[in-house]
Protein backbone atom coordinates (compact mmCIF):
# COMPACT_ATOMS: atom_id res chain seq x y z
CA UNK A 1 0.00 0.00 0.00
CA UNK A 2 1.27 3.41 -1.00
CA UNK A 3 0.46 6.49 1.04
CA UNK A 4 -0.41 9.77 -0.68
CA UNK A 5 -1.61 13.13 0.52
CA UNK A 6 -4.02 13.40 -2.41
CA UNK A 7 -5.14 10.92 -5.05
CA UNK A 8 -6.87 12.54 -8.03
CA UNK A 9 -9.21 10.22 -9.91
CA UNK A 10 -9.30 11.42 -13.52
CA UNK A 11 -6.84 13.29 -15.77
CA UNK A 12 -9.32 15.47 -17.66
CA UNK A 13 -9.57 19.25 -17.38
CA UNK A 14 -10.80 19.15 -13.75
CA UNK A 15 -8.12 16.69 -12.63
CA UNK A 16 -5.33 18.62 -14.35
CA UNK A 17 -6.40 21.95 -12.87
CA UNK A 18 -6.83 20.43 -9.39
CA UNK A 19 -3.40 18.75 -9.49
CA UNK A 20 -1.67 21.91 -10.67
CA UNK A 21 -3.31 24.12 -8.05
CA UNK A 22 -2.61 21.61 -5.24
CA UNK A 23 1.03 21.53 -6.28
CA UNK A 24 1.20 25.32 -6.42
CA UNK A 25 -0.23 25.42 -2.88
CA UNK A 26 2.63 23.22 -1.67
CA UNK A 27 0.89 19.83 -1.70
CA UNK A 28 3.40 17.77 -3.68
CA UNK A 29 2.64 14.22 -2.52
CA UNK A 30 -0.10 13.67 -5.10
CA UNK A 31 -0.90 11.43 -8.06
CA UNK A 32 -3.34 11.64 -10.97
CA UNK A 33 -4.85 8.31 -12.02
CA UNK A 34 -6.11 8.38 -15.62
CA UNK A 35 -7.97 5.50 -17.29
CA UNK A 36 -7.06 6.45 -20.87
CA UNK A 37 -3.69 6.31 -22.58
CA UNK A 38 -3.29 10.11 -22.44
CA UNK A 39 -4.10 12.96 -20.10
CA UNK A 40 -6.68 15.47 -21.30
CA UNK A 41 -10.00 13.65 -20.96
CA UNK A 42 -12.77 14.50 -23.39
CA UNK A 43 -10.87 17.56 -24.67
CA UNK A 44 -8.73 15.24 -26.78
CA UNK A 45 -11.63 14.62 -29.10
CA UNK A 46 -13.18 18.11 -28.90
CA UNK A 47 -11.10 19.48 -31.76
CA UNK A 48 -13.40 22.46 -32.46
CA UNK A 49 -12.34 25.89 -31.24
CA UNK A 50 -13.96 28.19 -28.70
CA UNK A 51 -12.24 26.90 -25.57
CA UNK A 52 -10.29 29.15 -23.22
CA UNK A 53 -11.89 32.49 -24.10
CA UNK A 54 -12.24 33.50 -20.47
CA UNK A 55 -9.10 31.75 -19.19
CA UNK A 56 -6.59 32.47 -21.93
CA UNK A 57 -8.37 35.31 -23.72
CA UNK A 58 -8.27 33.45 -27.02
CA UNK A 59 -10.18 30.78 -28.84
CA UNK A 60 -8.35 27.45 -28.56
CA UNK A 61 -9.26 23.93 -29.64
CA UNK A 62 -9.89 21.33 -26.94
CA UNK A 63 -6.51 19.61 -27.37
CA UNK A 64 -4.68 22.95 -27.09
CA UNK A 65 -6.59 23.87 -23.92
CA UNK A 66 -5.68 20.51 -22.36
CA UNK A 67 -2.05 20.73 -23.51
CA UNK A 68 -1.62 24.12 -21.83
CA UNK A 69 -2.35 22.38 -18.51
CA UNK A 70 -0.40 19.20 -19.35
CA UNK A 71 2.70 21.32 -20.10
CA UNK A 72 2.47 22.84 -16.61
CA UNK A 73 2.01 19.38 -15.06
CA UNK A 74 5.09 18.10 -16.90
CA UNK A 75 7.15 21.17 -16.00
CA UNK A 76 6.56 20.50 -12.29
CA UNK A 77 6.97 16.72 -12.65
CA UNK A 78 3.61 16.17 -11.01
CA UNK A 79 3.16 12.38 -10.88
CA UNK A 80 0.44 10.84 -13.03
CA UNK A 81 -0.31 7.36 -14.28
CA UNK A 82 -2.20 6.68 -17.51
CA UNK A 83 -3.91 3.38 -18.35
CA UNK A 84 -4.79 3.27 -14.67
CA UNK A 85 -8.41 2.37 -13.98
CA UNK A 86 -9.68 2.92 -10.46
CA UNK A 87 -11.75 -0.12 -9.53
CA UNK A 88 -12.81 0.89 -6.06
CA UNK A 89 -12.77 3.77 -3.63
CA UNK A 90 -13.55 2.96 0.00
CA UNK A 91 -15.08 5.31 2.57
CA UNK A 92 -11.75 5.42 4.44
CA UNK A 93 -10.07 6.72 1.28
CA UNK A 94 -8.34 3.62 0.01
CA UNK A 95 -8.10 3.42 -3.77
CA UNK A 96 -7.69 0.22 -5.74
CA UNK A 97 -6.42 0.80 -9.28
CA UNK A 98 -5.67 -1.56 -12.17
CA UNK A 99 -2.45 -0.30 -13.76
CA UNK A 100 0.28 -1.46 -16.12
CA UNK A 101 2.26 -2.35 -13.00
CA UNK A 102 -0.59 -4.54 -11.77
CA UNK A 103 -3.12 -3.89 -9.03
CA UNK A 104 -2.18 -0.91 -6.87
CA UNK A 105 -3.58 0.18 -3.53
CA UNK A 106 -3.30 3.75 -2.29
CA UNK A 107 -4.18 5.18 1.08
CA UNK A 108 -4.98 8.86 0.60
CA UNK A 109 -5.51 11.63 3.13
CA UNK A 110 -7.78 13.31 0.58
CA UNK A 111 -9.42 12.08 -2.63
CA UNK A 112 -10.39 14.30 -5.54
CA UNK A 113 -13.26 12.95 -7.63
CA UNK A 114 -12.93 14.32 -11.17
CA UNK A 115 -14.23 11.50 -13.36
CA UNK A 116 -16.34 13.68 -15.64
CA UNK A 117 -19.62 12.53 -17.14
CA UNK A 118 -21.15 10.07 -19.59
CA UNK A 119 -23.66 10.49 -22.37
CA UNK A 120 -27.25 9.41 -22.03
CA UNK A 121 -27.75 6.52 -24.47
CA UNK A 122 -30.58 5.06 -26.54
CA UNK A 123 -31.21 2.51 -23.80
CA UNK A 124 -31.69 5.26 -21.23
CA UNK A 125 -34.26 6.97 -23.46
CA UNK A 126 -36.16 3.80 -24.25
CA UNK A 127 -36.72 4.66 -27.93
CA UNK A 128 -38.76 1.78 -29.39
CA UNK A 129 -37.97 0.07 -32.67
CA UNK A 130 -35.42 -2.25 -34.21
CA UNK A 131 -31.80 -2.42 -33.08
CA UNK A 132 -29.65 -1.79 -36.17
CA UNK A 133 -26.14 -0.36 -36.15
CA UNK A 134 -25.87 3.33 -37.00
CA UNK A 135 -27.25 4.73 -33.74
CA UNK A 136 -24.44 6.62 -31.99
CA UNK A 137 -24.15 9.07 -29.16
CA UNK A 138 -22.62 12.33 -30.37
CA UNK A 139 -19.46 11.70 -28.38
CA UNK A 140 -19.01 8.24 -29.90
CA UNK A 141 -19.32 9.68 -33.41
CA UNK A 142 -16.87 12.40 -32.37
CA UNK A 143 -14.33 9.82 -31.17
CA UNK A 144 -14.68 7.83 -34.43
CA UNK A 145 -14.06 10.92 -36.54
CA UNK A 146 -11.57 12.90 -34.48
CA UNK A 147 -9.45 10.16 -32.90
CA UNK A 148 -9.73 7.13 -35.20
CA UNK A 149 -10.29 8.71 -38.63
CA UNK A 150 -13.50 6.75 -39.23
CA UNK A 151 -16.46 8.35 -40.99
CA UNK A 152 -19.57 6.93 -39.31
CA UNK A 153 -22.31 8.44 -41.49
CA UNK A 154 -23.65 9.59 -44.86
CA UNK A 155 -27.30 10.54 -44.24
CA UNK A 156 -27.79 11.80 -40.72
CA UNK A 157 -30.62 12.65 -38.34
CA UNK A 158 -29.75 14.11 -34.94
CA UNK A 159 -31.92 13.73 -31.85
CA UNK A 160 -31.32 16.29 -29.14
CA UNK A 161 -29.94 19.82 -29.39
CA UNK A 162 -27.07 19.40 -26.94
CA UNK A 163 -23.85 21.23 -27.80
CA UNK A 164 -21.93 18.10 -28.85
CA UNK A 165 -24.78 17.10 -31.19
CA UNK A 166 -24.73 20.49 -32.90
CA UNK A 167 -20.94 20.51 -33.11
CA UNK A 168 -21.09 17.06 -34.71
CA UNK A 169 -23.73 18.30 -37.17
CA UNK A 170 -21.16 20.82 -38.44
CA UNK A 171 -18.26 18.35 -38.29
CA UNK A 172 -20.18 15.69 -40.26
CA UNK A 173 -21.24 18.30 -42.85
CA UNK A 174 -17.67 19.54 -43.33
CA UNK A 175 -16.54 15.95 -43.93
CA UNK A 176 -19.19 15.37 -46.60
CA UNK A 177 -22.15 13.85 -44.77
CA UNK A 178 -25.66 15.23 -45.18
CA UNK A 179 -27.33 16.22 -41.91
CA UNK A 180 -31.08 16.40 -42.54
CA UNK A 181 -32.25 17.93 -39.27
CA UNK A 182 -31.90 18.18 -35.51
CA UNK A 183 -34.97 17.26 -33.44
CA UNK A 184 -35.44 18.44 -29.85
CA UNK A 185 -38.21 17.10 -27.62
CA UNK A 186 -38.22 20.21 -25.39
CA UNK A 187 -39.78 23.54 -26.42
CA UNK A 188 -36.31 25.15 -26.14
CA UNK A 189 -32.84 24.17 -27.40
CA UNK A 190 -30.60 22.51 -24.84
CA UNK A 191 -27.31 23.79 -26.29
CA UNK A 192 -25.76 27.25 -26.45
CA UNK A 193 -27.31 29.86 -28.79
CA UNK A 194 -23.97 30.46 -30.55
CA UNK A 195 -23.86 26.81 -31.61
CA UNK A 196 -27.33 27.04 -33.15
CA UNK A 197 -25.95 29.82 -35.36
CA UNK A 198 -22.47 28.57 -36.21
CA UNK A 199 -23.20 24.81 -36.35
CA UNK A 200 -26.77 24.62 -37.69
CA UNK A 201 -27.94 27.85 -39.35
CA UNK A 202 -24.62 28.39 -41.14
CA UNK A 203 -25.02 24.99 -42.80
CA UNK A 204 -28.80 25.23 -43.39
CA UNK A 205 -29.54 22.43 -40.93
CA UNK A 206 -33.06 22.87 -39.55
CA UNK A 207 -33.80 22.55 -35.81
CA UNK A 208 -37.28 21.31 -34.91
CA UNK A 209 -38.39 21.84 -31.31
CA UNK A 210 -41.16 19.73 -29.69
CA UNK A 211 -40.21 16.72 -31.86
CA UNK A 212 -38.72 13.33 -31.05
CA UNK A 213 -37.83 9.96 -32.55
CA UNK A 214 -40.65 7.46 -32.00
CA UNK A 215 -39.42 4.51 -34.08
CA UNK A 216 -36.14 3.16 -35.43
CA UNK A 217 -36.00 1.07 -38.62
CA UNK A 218 -33.37 -1.20 -40.15
CA UNK A 219 -31.97 -4.72 -40.11
CA UNK A 220 -28.20 -4.72 -39.78
CA UNK A 221 -27.87 -0.97 -40.50
CA UNK A 222 -30.24 1.87 -39.79
CA UNK A 223 -32.53 2.65 -42.75
CA UNK A 224 -34.68 5.36 -41.23
CA UNK A 225 -36.42 6.88 -38.25
CA UNK A 226 -39.96 7.98 -37.47
CA UNK A 227 -40.27 11.49 -36.05
CA UNK A 228 -43.33 12.70 -34.15
CA UNK A 229 -44.38 16.01 -32.69
CA UNK A 230 -44.91 16.02 -28.93
CA UNK A 231 -47.48 17.81 -26.75
CA UNK A 232 -46.81 19.93 -23.63
CA UNK A 233 -46.38 16.77 -21.60
CA UNK A 234 -43.73 15.59 -24.11
CA UNK A 235 -46.03 12.76 -25.27
CA UNK A 236 -45.97 12.00 -29.04
CA UNK A 237 -49.05 13.29 -30.85
CA UNK A 238 -50.68 10.52 -32.95
CA UNK A 239 -51.00 11.40 -36.62
CA UNK A 240 -47.91 13.65 -36.71
CA UNK A 241 -45.49 10.84 -37.65
CA UNK A 242 -43.03 11.56 -40.45
CA UNK A 243 -40.49 9.14 -41.94
CA UNK A 244 -36.86 10.15 -42.51
CA UNK A 245 -34.53 7.94 -44.54
CA UNK A 246 -31.07 7.90 -42.96
CA UNK A 247 -28.17 5.57 -42.17
CA UNK A 248 -27.19 7.27 -38.93
CA UNK A 249 -28.98 8.60 -35.88
CA UNK A 250 -26.85 10.75 -33.57
CA UNK A 251 -28.04 11.17 -30.00
CA UNK A 252 -27.21 14.33 -28.09
CA UNK A 253 -29.68 13.95 -25.28
CA UNK A 254 -27.86 14.84 -22.11
CA UNK A 255 -24.88 14.10 -19.94
CA UNK A 256 -24.85 12.30 -16.60
CA UNK A 257 -22.06 12.64 -14.02
CA UNK A 258 -20.11 9.37 -13.78
CA UNK A 259 -20.42 8.57 -10.08
CA UNK A 260 -20.19 4.79 -9.84
CA UNK A 261 -17.01 4.99 -7.75
CA UNK A 262 -18.47 7.74 -5.58
CA UNK A 263 -21.67 5.90 -4.65
CA UNK A 264 -19.78 2.68 -3.90
CA UNK A 265 -17.68 4.69 -1.43
CA UNK A 266 -20.82 6.02 0.22
CA UNK A 267 -20.87 9.50 -1.31
CA UNK A 268 -24.42 10.90 -1.25
CA UNK A 269 -25.70 12.18 -4.59
CA UNK A 270 -28.13 14.99 -5.36
CA UNK A 271 -30.96 13.57 -7.50
CA UNK A 272 -31.07 16.84 -9.51
CA UNK A 273 -27.40 17.16 -10.45
CA UNK A 274 -26.70 13.40 -10.22
CA UNK A 275 -23.42 14.53 -8.68
CA UNK A 276 -22.38 14.66 -5.05
CA UNK A 277 -23.92 16.90 -2.41
CA UNK A 278 -21.08 19.28 -1.63
CA UNK A 279 -20.44 22.18 0.69
CA UNK A 280 -18.68 25.41 -0.23
CA UNK A 281 -15.35 23.55 0.05
CA UNK A 282 -16.47 21.07 -2.64
CA UNK A 283 -16.30 18.45 0.07
CA UNK A 284 -18.80 15.56 -0.11
CA UNK A 285 -20.49 13.93 2.88
CA UNK A 286 -17.25 11.94 3.39
CA UNK A 287 -14.64 14.22 5.02
CA UNK A 288 -11.60 14.54 2.75
CA UNK A 289 -13.43 13.39 -0.39
CA UNK A 290 -13.95 16.26 -2.82
CA UNK A 291 -15.66 16.57 -6.22
CA UNK A 292 -15.59 19.15 -9.01
CA UNK A 293 -16.15 19.51 -12.73
CA UNK A 294 -18.60 17.42 -14.72
CA UNK A 295 -18.70 14.63 -12.13
CA UNK A 296 -20.26 17.18 -9.76
CA UNK A 297 -22.63 18.92 -12.19
CA UNK A 298 -22.53 19.14 -15.97
CA UNK A 299 -20.87 22.35 -17.17
CA UNK A 300 -21.21 24.02 -20.56
CA UNK A 301 -17.75 25.63 -20.51
CA UNK A 302 -14.43 24.02 -19.68
CA UNK A 303 -13.08 27.35 -18.44
CA UNK A 304 -15.50 27.07 -15.51
CA UNK A 305 -14.53 23.44 -14.91
CA UNK A 306 -10.92 24.54 -14.43
CA UNK A 307 -11.92 27.34 -12.05
CA UNK A 308 -14.07 25.01 -9.99
CA UNK A 309 -11.29 22.41 -9.72
CA UNK A 310 -8.90 25.14 -8.58
CA UNK A 311 -11.33 26.22 -5.89
CA UNK A 312 -11.56 22.56 -4.85
CA UNK A 313 -7.75 22.36 -4.68
CA UNK A 314 -7.68 25.39 -2.39
CA UNK A 315 -10.01 23.59 0.08
CA UNK A 316 -8.27 20.23 -0.28
CA UNK A 317 -4.93 21.90 0.54
CA UNK A 318 -6.43 23.40 3.72
CA UNK A 319 -7.82 19.98 4.61
CA UNK A 320 -4.35 18.43 4.25
CA UNK A 321 -2.82 21.18 6.42
CA UNK A 322 -5.45 21.23 9.17
CA UNK A 323 -6.95 17.73 8.97
CA UNK A 324 -10.42 19.22 8.72
CA UNK A 325 -12.50 22.04 7.23
CA UNK A 326 -14.94 24.41 8.94
CA UNK A 327 -18.42 22.84 9.25
CA UNK A 328 -21.17 23.80 6.81
CA UNK A 329 -24.60 23.58 8.39
CA UNK A 330 -26.70 25.91 6.26
CA UNK A 331 -28.53 24.20 3.39
CA UNK A 332 -29.25 25.90 0.07
CA UNK A 333 -32.46 24.82 -1.63
CA UNK A 334 -33.39 25.18 -5.30
CA UNK A 335 -36.62 27.18 -5.29
CA UNK A 336 -39.00 28.40 -7.99
CA UNK A 337 -37.56 28.05 -11.50
CA UNK A 338 -34.18 26.72 -10.35
CA UNK A 339 -33.12 23.18 -11.25
CA UNK A 340 -30.22 22.77 -8.85
CA UNK A 341 -27.49 24.62 -7.00
CA UNK A 342 -23.82 24.02 -6.20
CA UNK A 343 -22.90 24.06 -3.36
CA UNK A 344 -25.86 22.60 -1.50
CA UNK A 345 -24.44 23.52 1.94
CA UNK A 346 -22.47 26.49 3.25
CA UNK A 347 -20.86 27.69 6.48
CA UNK A 348 -22.24 31.20 6.27
CA UNK A 349 -18.84 32.50 7.38
CA UNK A 350 -17.19 33.06 4.02
CA UNK A 351 -17.99 34.38 0.56
CA UNK A 352 -18.76 31.63 -1.92
CA UNK A 353 -19.60 31.13 -5.57
CA UNK A 354 -23.12 29.90 -6.26
CA UNK A 355 -23.70 27.88 -9.47
CA UNK A 356 -27.15 27.05 -10.74
CA UNK A 357 -29.30 26.32 -13.74
CA UNK A 358 -32.79 27.63 -14.41
CA UNK A 359 -35.52 25.24 -15.54
CA UNK A 360 -36.87 27.24 -18.51
CA UNK A 361 -36.37 30.46 -20.49
CA UNK A 362 -36.68 33.76 -18.62
CA UNK A 363 -36.29 37.36 -19.77
CA UNK A 364 -35.49 40.34 -17.54
CA UNK A 365 -35.50 38.25 -14.40
CA UNK A 366 -33.83 38.35 -11.00
CA UNK A 367 -32.08 35.37 -9.45
CA UNK A 368 -32.60 35.85 -5.73
CA UNK A 369 -30.98 34.06 -2.79
CA UNK A 370 -33.08 34.43 0.37
CA UNK A 371 -32.72 33.42 4.00
CA UNK A 372 -35.47 33.88 6.58
CA UNK A 373 -37.28 36.06 4.04
CA UNK A 374 -34.29 38.42 3.61
CA UNK A 375 -32.53 38.96 0.28
CA UNK A 376 -28.94 37.75 0.66
CA UNK A 377 -27.84 38.17 -2.95
CA UNK A 378 -29.44 39.15 -6.24
CA UNK A 379 -28.30 38.74 -9.82
CA UNK A 380 -30.24 40.58 -12.49
CA UNK A 381 -30.34 38.79 -15.83
CA UNK A 382 -31.47 40.02 -19.23
CA UNK A 383 -31.84 36.43 -20.30
CA UNK A 384 -31.62 33.19 -18.33
CA UNK A 385 -31.76 29.87 -20.18
CA UNK A 386 -31.33 26.23 -19.10
CA UNK A 387 -28.42 25.80 -21.55
CA UNK A 388 -26.26 28.27 -19.63
CA UNK A 389 -24.96 27.74 -16.12
CA UNK A 390 -25.37 30.86 -13.98
CA UNK A 391 -22.69 31.73 -11.44
CA UNK A 392 -22.31 34.59 -9.00
CA UNK A 393 -20.39 35.33 -5.84
CA UNK A 394 -22.38 35.57 -2.61
CA UNK A 395 -21.01 37.77 0.17
CA UNK A 396 -21.25 36.32 3.66
CA UNK A 397 -22.08 39.61 5.48
CA UNK A 398 -25.87 39.25 5.34
CA UNK A 399 -25.98 35.51 6.04
CA UNK A 400 -27.46 34.64 9.44
CA UNK A 401 -26.38 31.77 11.70
CA UNK A 402 -29.64 29.88 11.30
CA UNK A 403 -32.18 29.31 8.56
CA UNK A 404 -32.18 27.47 5.26
CA UNK A 405 -31.35 29.46 2.14
CA UNK A 406 -33.38 29.28 -1.05
CA UNK A 407 -32.55 30.54 -4.52
CA UNK A 408 -35.33 31.27 -7.00
CA UNK A 409 -36.15 33.12 -10.20
CA UNK A 410 -38.38 36.17 -9.70
CA UNK B 1 -38.76 54.58 -38.52
CA UNK B 2 -38.68 55.03 -42.29
CA UNK B 3 -39.75 52.27 -44.64
CA UNK B 4 -36.27 51.20 -45.67
CA UNK B 5 -35.19 50.75 -42.05
CA UNK B 6 -35.17 47.13 -40.95
CA UNK B 7 -34.86 45.66 -37.48
CA UNK B 8 -32.72 42.56 -37.29
CA UNK B 9 -31.83 40.27 -34.40
CA UNK B 10 -28.43 38.66 -34.13
CA UNK B 11 -27.07 36.06 -31.73
CA UNK B 12 -23.44 36.95 -31.20
CA UNK B 13 -21.14 33.92 -31.64
CA UNK B 14 -17.91 35.55 -30.46
CA UNK B 15 -18.15 34.21 -26.92
CA UNK B 16 -20.38 31.78 -25.00
CA UNK B 17 -22.51 34.62 -23.58
CA UNK B 18 -24.31 34.54 -26.95
CA UNK B 19 -25.81 38.02 -26.58
CA UNK B 20 -29.06 38.70 -28.40
CA UNK B 21 -28.34 41.88 -30.32
CA UNK B 22 -30.98 44.02 -32.01
CA UNK B 23 -29.86 46.30 -34.77
CA UNK B 24 -31.70 48.87 -36.86
CA UNK B 25 -30.28 48.84 -40.34
CA UNK B 26 -30.79 51.23 -43.22
CA UNK B 27 -29.10 50.80 -46.61
CA UNK B 28 -26.53 48.47 -45.10
CA UNK B 29 -25.65 50.93 -42.33
CA UNK B 30 -26.26 50.28 -38.62
CA UNK B 31 -28.45 53.07 -37.24
CA UNK B 32 -28.74 51.74 -33.71
CA UNK B 33 -27.64 48.65 -31.86
CA UNK B 34 -28.76 47.27 -28.47
CA UNK B 35 -28.30 44.13 -26.41
CA UNK B 36 -24.56 43.61 -26.78
CA UNK B 37 -22.56 43.56 -23.57
CA UNK B 38 -19.14 44.27 -25.07
CA UNK B 39 -17.63 46.05 -28.10
CA UNK B 40 -17.05 42.70 -29.81
CA UNK B 41 -20.82 42.38 -30.23
CA UNK B 42 -21.03 45.56 -32.29
CA UNK B 43 -18.06 44.49 -34.40
CA UNK B 44 -19.73 41.11 -34.93
CA UNK B 45 -22.97 42.65 -36.20
CA UNK B 46 -21.01 44.95 -38.50
CA UNK B 47 -19.07 41.94 -39.85
CA UNK B 48 -22.26 39.88 -40.30
CA UNK B 49 -23.81 42.73 -42.22
CA UNK B 50 -20.88 43.35 -44.56
CA UNK B 51 -18.91 40.10 -44.90
CA UNK B 52 -19.63 37.28 -42.43
CA UNK B 53 -16.60 35.27 -41.34
CA UNK B 54 -16.15 31.97 -39.53
CA UNK B 55 -13.42 29.62 -38.37
CA UNK B 56 -13.28 25.87 -38.87
CA UNK B 57 -11.34 23.25 -36.93
CA UNK B 58 -11.10 19.90 -38.76
CA UNK B 59 -8.15 17.48 -38.91
CA UNK B 60 -5.37 16.33 -41.24
CA UNK B 61 -4.06 12.83 -41.96
CA UNK B 62 -0.90 11.70 -40.21
CA UNK B 63 1.34 8.84 -41.33
CA UNK B 64 3.44 6.88 -38.87
CA UNK B 65 1.78 8.38 -35.81
CA UNK B 66 0.21 6.99 -32.66
CA UNK B 67 -3.00 8.52 -34.05
CA UNK B 68 -4.11 8.49 -37.72
CA UNK B 69 -4.87 12.22 -37.66
CA UNK B 70 -4.01 15.48 -36.01
CA UNK B 71 -6.50 18.25 -35.31
CA UNK B 72 -6.01 21.66 -36.95
CA UNK B 73 -7.61 25.10 -36.79
CA UNK B 74 -7.46 28.41 -38.58
CA UNK B 75 -5.52 31.25 -37.00
CA UNK B 76 -8.01 33.83 -38.28
CA UNK B 77 -11.64 33.70 -39.41
CA UNK B 78 -12.27 33.35 -43.15
CA UNK B 79 -15.22 34.49 -45.30
CA UNK B 80 -18.17 32.17 -44.74
CA UNK B 81 -18.38 31.24 -48.42
CA UNK B 82 -14.74 30.06 -48.36
CA UNK B 83 -15.37 27.33 -45.75
CA UNK B 84 -15.75 24.48 -48.24
CA UNK B 85 -12.87 25.52 -50.57
CA UNK B 86 -10.61 25.73 -47.47
CA UNK B 87 -11.88 22.32 -46.31
CA UNK B 88 -10.88 20.90 -49.71
CA UNK B 89 -7.33 22.23 -49.30
CA UNK B 90 -7.05 20.85 -45.77
CA UNK B 91 -8.31 17.43 -46.91
CA UNK B 92 -5.44 17.19 -49.44
CA UNK B 93 -2.83 17.33 -46.67
CA UNK B 94 -0.94 14.38 -45.21
CA UNK B 95 1.81 15.00 -42.68
CA UNK B 96 4.36 12.70 -41.10
CA UNK B 97 4.62 12.06 -37.35
CA UNK B 98 5.90 13.34 -34.99
CA UNK B 99 3.61 16.34 -35.20
CA UNK B 100 3.80 19.32 -32.88
CA UNK B 101 1.07 21.68 -31.72
CA UNK B 102 1.40 25.13 -33.27
CA UNK B 103 3.09 23.97 -36.49
CA UNK B 104 1.81 25.83 -39.55
CA UNK B 105 0.76 23.31 -42.22
CA UNK B 106 -0.83 25.74 -44.70
CA UNK B 107 0.11 29.41 -45.01
CA UNK B 108 -2.40 31.82 -46.49
CA UNK B 109 -4.86 29.04 -47.23
CA UNK B 110 -6.68 29.70 -50.55
CA UNK B 111 -4.88 33.05 -50.67
CA UNK B 112 -6.68 34.21 -47.52
CA UNK B 113 -5.17 35.95 -44.49
CA UNK B 114 -5.33 32.83 -42.33
CA UNK B 115 -3.08 29.91 -41.54
CA UNK B 116 -3.89 26.29 -40.79
CA UNK B 117 -2.07 25.19 -37.62
CA UNK B 118 -1.77 21.87 -35.81
CA UNK B 119 -3.54 21.78 -32.44
CA UNK B 120 -2.48 18.36 -31.14
CA UNK B 121 0.87 16.69 -30.51
CA UNK B 122 1.02 13.29 -32.23
CA UNK B 123 4.02 11.13 -31.41
CA UNK B 124 5.61 8.76 -33.92
CA UNK B 125 4.42 5.18 -33.55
Amino acid sequence: MEKKDVVIIGGGPAGLAAALELYNKGIHDIIILERENHLGGILRQCIHDGFGLSRFGKSLSGPEYAQAFINEIEKRHIPYMTNATVLELTNDKQIYAMTREGLKLYQAKAVVLVMGCRERSRGALGIPGERPSGVFTAGTAQAYMNLYNRMPAKEVVILGSGDIGMIMARRLTLEGAHVQAVFEIMPHPSGLPRNIIQCLEDYNIPLYLNHTVTDIHGGSRLTGVTISQVDEKLAPIPGTEKEYTCDTLILSVGLIPDNLLSTDAGVTLDPHTKGAYVDEHFQTNIPGVFAAGNVLHVHDLVDFVSLEAEALAHSAASYIHDGMLPPCNLAIKAGNGVGHTIPQKISGDMDFKLSLRVRSHYRDCRIVLRQNGEEIAVKKMKKAIPAEMIQFTVKSEKIQKHGELEVSVE
Amino acid sequence: MSESTIKKTYTCIICPNGCDIEAEIKDGEILSITGHTCPKGEAYVHQELTAPTRTIAPSVLVTGGELPLASVRLTKPIPKDMIFPVMDEIKKLTITAPVCEGTVVLEKVCGLDSEVIITKNVKAK
